[in-house]
């Protein structure tokens, strides 16, 4: 009987304790947001981030070439010669640069770099396609920059076949093999489709890594760390509070990025926004670990800083497939790739945001970012206690 | 006969072949103000933090408050304050929230805080500074706060680290003041220093050399036992003795 009763006071007081910790905790919490929103300029940057990032690289950034400027010499000066040149002109990715009868003329404009491409039509044009029915044109590009050559060069063989098309509509060839190209899940081949899942890998990381590093290791060097190691307080817990404010920060910045690239660039979320939002925050988790593990291992907010951005974002940069095709990379490099925790959030959000794909499609990548997830916290808070011993 | 606060024999702390504190014996009674001196790099904060439980000894003896320095680590943090020179308040939170979030870590109920904080505002005449953030308060009003903040909780020992550094000796003074209150109220102090006048303001002081305590008395002691006319000669004959530097 009394052992019964006693059981119930224990109970009560463990229950007391508990929530005692859960206040002090919130308490934590409550005082990293005052280090946030008093800190106007960096609340400004953390939350304006997302936005400039989405802008620059949807409407500045993009690797589709507008207005390439070019030139042609025209030696045929006909008819057809010249409609073909205003259809070009015409065209949202040409501009007519200059228009000569001397082949000579041009070597100069590419030197210059006045020019992209030339575009030659011989003197025998018209004669040859109305005599012949056939015409040879020849296409001169600057490949000084190879992927820039190639598209322009695809754009004006497209633009010549459709005017070959409108010229003789009925002409067909005896043996000709149709192929209908169809792009998947992004039929305009918009840029937006590749970088807005980029973006948020970028911003997520650099927000709760370099910043979750940064507030911890601040206390350090002003020497708080100190008092709160020699207080009863168990260390840990105050750097749990401090990912808090981020993870919710974060959320925000996810939640501008998804409108602005919903509604500004019109990239579709084709899956599920639920799932989305989970794997998004499993990433946060991930750049919050590896943010204390930073935190952990320097001392001061400069040596922070540049892990971060040297260890973090410049192979997030380069390894998550965001810029660069990992495919196309040498196999060492795309081993190294596997360690980079945006490759894996940047293939789940591809496939759940733009391929419209569930869980099935991305449980082997949540898998790798859960046990990254669990690798940096459990690294981090064994740091933390080596420290204390 | 007073009670003994902080009780330490033969305690040592060794990194590799180097001792950085090196069997040291001492006791400190119940509202003492004991000074702890020693130039850079002669062991004195190894020896602070083995005794504040962030460091554990190598060999030796050493209570705090009656607790064991091996065993008894969570008890120590719960009876003792720390401040150091480093140690500065939030600069981003006002006087009230600077309050607040010490004391909550040492689990003070938020009425008693609330209490506490008028009282203590009211003693460092701060009433109206109440809601100014730390940052724009100047440095000695800085270090006076965070001295009440390291003993709001009322602990049996409070240790200070060099607390008066970068401040002017007005202020200095006024700080002692502060902390002879804090003894008449029974709280031990264990503080390091490097100036001397301020060596002379302790009951008893100690000092190192070389991971050694070289000599232990009341200052005025010291200074006959040294044929010296002030705390800074006793100090310099023997910090002369050092083999070692930083």
């Amino acid at each position: 009987m009394q052992l019964q009763w006693m059981k119930y006071l224990f109970n009560w007081l463990v229950k007391q304790k508990e929530a005692n910790n859960m206040k002090q905790f919130y308490q934590f919490i409550v005082k990293e947001f005052y280090h946030i929103f008093r800190d106007r300029k960096t609340l400004f940057i953390l939350l304006g981030m997302p936005m400039v990032q989405i802008i620059i690289f949807g409407f500045a950034l993009t690797n589709e070439v507008k207005n390439a400027r070019i030139a042609i010499v025209n030696q045929s000066s006909d008819k057809i010669s010249t409609k073909l040149i205003q259809q070009i002109d015409a065209s949202r990715y040409f501009e007519l640069y200059a228009e000569t009868k001397d082949p000579k003329s041009i070597e100069g404009l590419f030197k210059k770099g006045s020019v992209k491409i030339a575009l030659v039509i011989p003197p025998d044009f018209e004669t040859s396609l109305s005599n012949q029915n056939k015409g040879s044109l020849q296409i001169i590009a600057d490949a000084s920059d190879p992927n820039v050559a190639t598209t322009l060069t695809n754009y004006l063989s497209v633009i010549v076949q459709d005017f070959k098309e409108e010229l003789y509509p009925n002409q067909t060839m005896p043996y000709s093999i149709l192929v209908d190209t169809r792009m998947m899940y992004n039929p305009q081949l918009k840029g937006a489709y590749n970088f807005v899942p980029g973006v948020m890998a970028m911003v997520l990381l650099l927000v709760c890594t370099m910043m979750t590093a940064l507030t911890v290791v601040r206390e350090k060097e002003l020497g708080n760390m100190e008092i709160l190691l020699v207080s009863p307080i168990n260390p840990i817990k105050i750097i749990l509070a401090k990912a808090v404010p981020y993870l919710l920060l974060s959320i925000i910045n996810i939640t501008t990025i998804l409108l602005l690239s919903y509604y500004i660039l019109e990239v579709p979320i084709n899956g599920s926004l639920l799932l989305l939002y989970a794997e998004s925050i499993l990433f946060i988790l991930v750049s919050l670990g590896l943010g204390l593990l930073i935190s952990a291992a320097t001392d001061s907010q400069q040596s922070a800083m540049f892990i971060s951005l040297i260890v973090m974002f410049l192979p997030t940069v380069m390894f998550s497939g965001f810029i660069f095709p990992i495919e196309n990379m040498p196999l060492p490099l795309q081993i190294v790739s596997n360690i980079i925790p945006a490759k894996w959030f940047f293939i789940i959000v591809k496939s759940v945001m733009i391929k419209g794909g569930g869980i099935l499609l991305v449980w082997k990548e949540t898998m790798v970012l859960i046990v990254m997830m669990s690798l940096f916290f459990g690294l981090a808070i064994k740091k933390f206690k080596i420290r204390l011993a | 006969m007073n009670k003994t606060a902080i009780l330490v024999e033969n305690l040592s702390k060794q990194f590799g072949h180097f001792k950085a504190v090196d069997q040291i014996s001492f006791e400190v009674a119940q509202g003492e103000i004991f000074g702890f001196l020693g130039a850079n790099g002669a062991g004195k904060t190894t020896a602070m933090k083995m005794l504040c439980g962030l460091s554990m000894p190598t060999s030796g003896k050493a209570t705090v408050a009656g607790f064991d320095v091996y065993t008894e680590n969570e008890s120590i943090k719960k009876s003792i304050g720390y401040m150091s020179q480093k140690f500065s308040l939030y600069e981003d939170l006002t006087v009230k929230e600077n309050i607040k979030f010490y004391a909550g870590i040492y689990g003070i109920s938020p009425k008693q805080i609330i209490q506490k904080t008028e009282s203590l505002l009211r003693q460092l005449s701060l009433e109206k500074e109440a809601n100014v953030l730390v940052g724009q308060l100047p440095l000695g009003w800085k270090q006076k706060l965070a001295f009440s903040v390291a003993i709001f909780h009322d602990p049996q020992i409070v240790f200070l680290d060099e607390p008066t550094g970068g401040v002017d000796p007005i202020t200095r003074r006024e700080f002692w003041n502060l902390i002879y209150e804090a003894a008449e109220k029974g709280i031990t102090v264990f503080v390091t220093t490097h100036y001397m006048d301020e060596a002379e303001y302790c009951n008893r002081v100690s000092i190192m050399v070389d991971g050694k305590i070289e000599a232990l008395d009341t200052p005025s002691n010291l200074k006959s036992n040294f044929n010296a006319a002030s705390m800074d000669e006793v100090f310099i004959q023997l910090a002369r003795k050092a083999k070692r530097s930083e």
